[in-house]
């Protein structure tokens, strides 16, 4: 132990401090990296991911009528719209949005809207699936747990929640077919 | 606990296993003959009355997970299970229920005793420290425990806490889907929920066991403030504070008893006794009573400030409000430990109190309801109000108190204010009374 301080061409003690340090360096790193598997066996597995998409059959859906899947554990919203709800949320300028976004890149299909029934704030579903629900002031959906409203494009228009119901992947199978996820 | 030169205690079989394991003499030194200030007032108890709390804790949640189900399939009703059909079922998990509350109410005073008589200060930091530890483990561990019944304000609670670190820039999501081990609080995060719920009072024992040790380095602060000088300032602590935390303690559970058996459900939400509904949201998401102050100090941040936007600016303020409590043993620069002698900082201890009483009626309320109809005053205004008078307190007015406030002079030992006289005096007299 005391033999490495002042020999070898009186530096001092490199070569042993070199192999401290390395050896610390690595024990660290490699201890880091067996700790990684502890941490990620929390992250979804792989029955929970094969889970990550579902179909839907809207055949049975009337216009202006909205219904509720579950995906992934969360409520995704499916709104038929009315001509009227989709001319509102198309008519929309984008100054008047928090998190401007335009119909047209939401709703690819005008008639149908799809969304994931979470508000951005602090996670509650909102109201306005059954017509007795209120719909908030731009008549799509509102939360109650911080009074968050949503527009007909599920967008924030008022109160505390930063963004817009956000859009989950989707695609059109044929005409009464949704995939979600 | 070193203890190889000194004598064994005890006779026969406590002599045997004390000369090889000296638990005896520790005990005795440390709780039977351990110097103690003689003049604790009640506010001295909730030592006691927490190690018997955490003991309670650890004992019915044991007991309690023999017949609880950690799946969302079953767990509501297994609760349910233990409430009807096993035996005493209902009285171990309302003794559970409201011990969280009791735990909570006796280590608020506790820790409010510490804030008025200086029991942070110098040479108790570590202790101090210890102790927010503790307050943290206990939050973590009863935000955990109230997920388990799998009630709506169980999954609703847990579903905006676990969103909270969204609010994490950049990594924030990530955290949130490692919390949950899905896309939403589903299984996987009431599975790891009751692991953790499990482990974590036994952390707790650990840093408990932790507190006491570096309490008995120190010794205990008392009312006055002001150390010891000798003998004739302290009493052994068997059999004068076993008794007195005794007697205390009897008091504290016959308040504990009442509301098991008579009111147990004062404290809770009607909503958790319906079943978790991921679909659908209570109209009031409310924790439960230990947290609201907390969670007042949360909504009141929903203005942006600067980059930081209001939701982040909230958890920070909300973890802040924790994290503030580390560092007080540094913010207060004042010398005198008492706030008997602290004729300023006496007052604004007491309105830091009803601050805090008030964030807790702030976190009970919707944030827009009108306080005053007449003054267009909201519950969130006084929020505002509230928060910023407790980061007020410690950040701005306890530095300042230190500088500015003028102490009363101190007494010169724990026996002058009693005798009358210095404690050469007091001990004098204080001699025959120790024999008897």
């Amino acid at each position: 132990m005391s033999d490495d301080t002042q020999n070898h061409d009186g530096h001092s003690g490199s070569r042993r401090d070199f192999l401290y340090l390395s050896a610390g360096a690595f024990a660290s790193v490699g201890g880091a990296i067996a700790l990684w598997p502890f941490v990620d066996s929390m992250n979804p597995s792989a029955d929970v991911l094969a889970l990550s998409t579902v179909e839907v059959d809207v055949s049975q859906v009337e216009v202006g009528q909205r219904v509720t899947v579950k995906w992934q554990g969360k409520p995704v919203f499916i709104d038929r719209r009315t001509e009227a709800g989709i001319a509102e949320a198309r008519d929309t300028p984008l100054d008047d949005l928090r998190d401007p976004e335009t119909d047209e890149a939401r709703a690819e299909r005008p008639e149908w809207l799809v969304v994931i029934g979470v508000c951005t704030h602090l996670g509650c579903v909102p109201l306005g699936q059954t017509p007795s629900e209120p719909r908030g002031e731009w008549g799509g959906w509102f939360c109650p747990c911080h009074g968050s409203h949503y527009d007909t494009s599920g967008r924030i228009r008022k109160g505390p929640a930063p963004l817009n119901l956000p859009v989950p992947p989707l695609a059109f199978l044929n005409d009464t077919n949704i995939k979600i996820g | 606990m070193s203890s190889g030169n000194q004598q064994p205690v005890g006779d026969g079989l406590v002599k045997w296993i004390d000369t090889r394991l000296p638990v005896f003499s520790y005990l005795q030194k440390e709780y039977a003959e351990f110097q103690s200030p003689k003049n604790f007032n009640w506010f001295w108890n909730f030592g006691a009355i927490l190690t018997f709390m955490l003991v309670m804790m650890i004992l019915t949640g044991i007991i309690l997970a023999m017949q609880y189900q950690p799946n969302t399939m079953l767990a509501f009703d297994s609760v349910e299970r233990i409430m009807r059909d096993v035996n005493h079922g209902w009285m171990l998990r309302y003794m559970h229920a409201n011990g969280a509350t009791f735990f909570f109410i006796a280590v608020y005073i506790h820790m409010f005793r510490g804030l008025y008589y200086g029991s942070y200060k110098n040479p108790r930091e570590l202790l101090w420290i210890l102790g927010v530890v503790i307050l943290v483990l206990m939050m973590a561990t009863a935000f955990m425990g109230y997920v388990l019944p799998w009630g709506q304000m169980s999954f609703w609670g847990a579903t905006v806490i676990t969103n909270l670190f969204s609010a994490i820039p950049l990594i924030g999501d990530s955290i949130v889907t490692l919390l949950w081990g899905g896309f939403s609080v589903d299984n996987p995060t009431l599975n790891r929920f009751f692991a953790l719920h499990y482990l974590f009072p036994f952390l707790i024992f650990g840093v408990v066991v932790l507190h006491v040790v570096a309490l008995h380095v120190s010794g205990s602060n008392n009312p006055l403030g002001v150390d010891p000088k000798g003998p004739q300032d302290t009493v052994s602590f068997h059999p004068y504070y076993t008794m007195k935390d005794s007697a205390g303690l009897a008091i504290f559970i016959t308040i504990f008893a009442f509301f098991v058996f008579f009111a147990p459900n004062f404290f809770g939400e009607p909503e958790n006794y319906l079943p978790a509904a991921p679909l659908n949201t209570p109209a009031h998401i409310v924790p439960e009573w230990y947290f609201l102050p907390f969670f007042a100090i949360l909504r009141s941040i929903n203005f942006d400030v600067l980059f930081i936007e209001a939701k982040l600016g909230g958890v920070i303020a909300m973890f802040g409000a924790i994290f503030v409590l580390f560092i007080v043993p540094w913010l207060d620069k004042s010398p005198v430990r008492s706030a008997k002698f602290r004729p300023v900082y006496r007052w604004f201890f007491w309105i830091f109190v009803l601050d805090c009483f008030l964030l807790g009626w702030v976190g009970g309320r919707a944030p827009d309801n009108l306080v005053f109809e007449g003054l267009n005053l909201k519950v969130i205004h006084l929020g505002w109000l509230a928060t910023f008078w407790y980061f007020f307190h410690f950040i701005i007015l306890l530095p300042l108190l230190g500088i500015f406030e003028k102490p009363k002079p101190l007494p010169k030992s724990i026996s002058a204010p009693v005798l009358g006289g210095g404690s050469a005096a007091a001990s004098a007299t204080a001699k025959p009374m120790e024999k008897a």
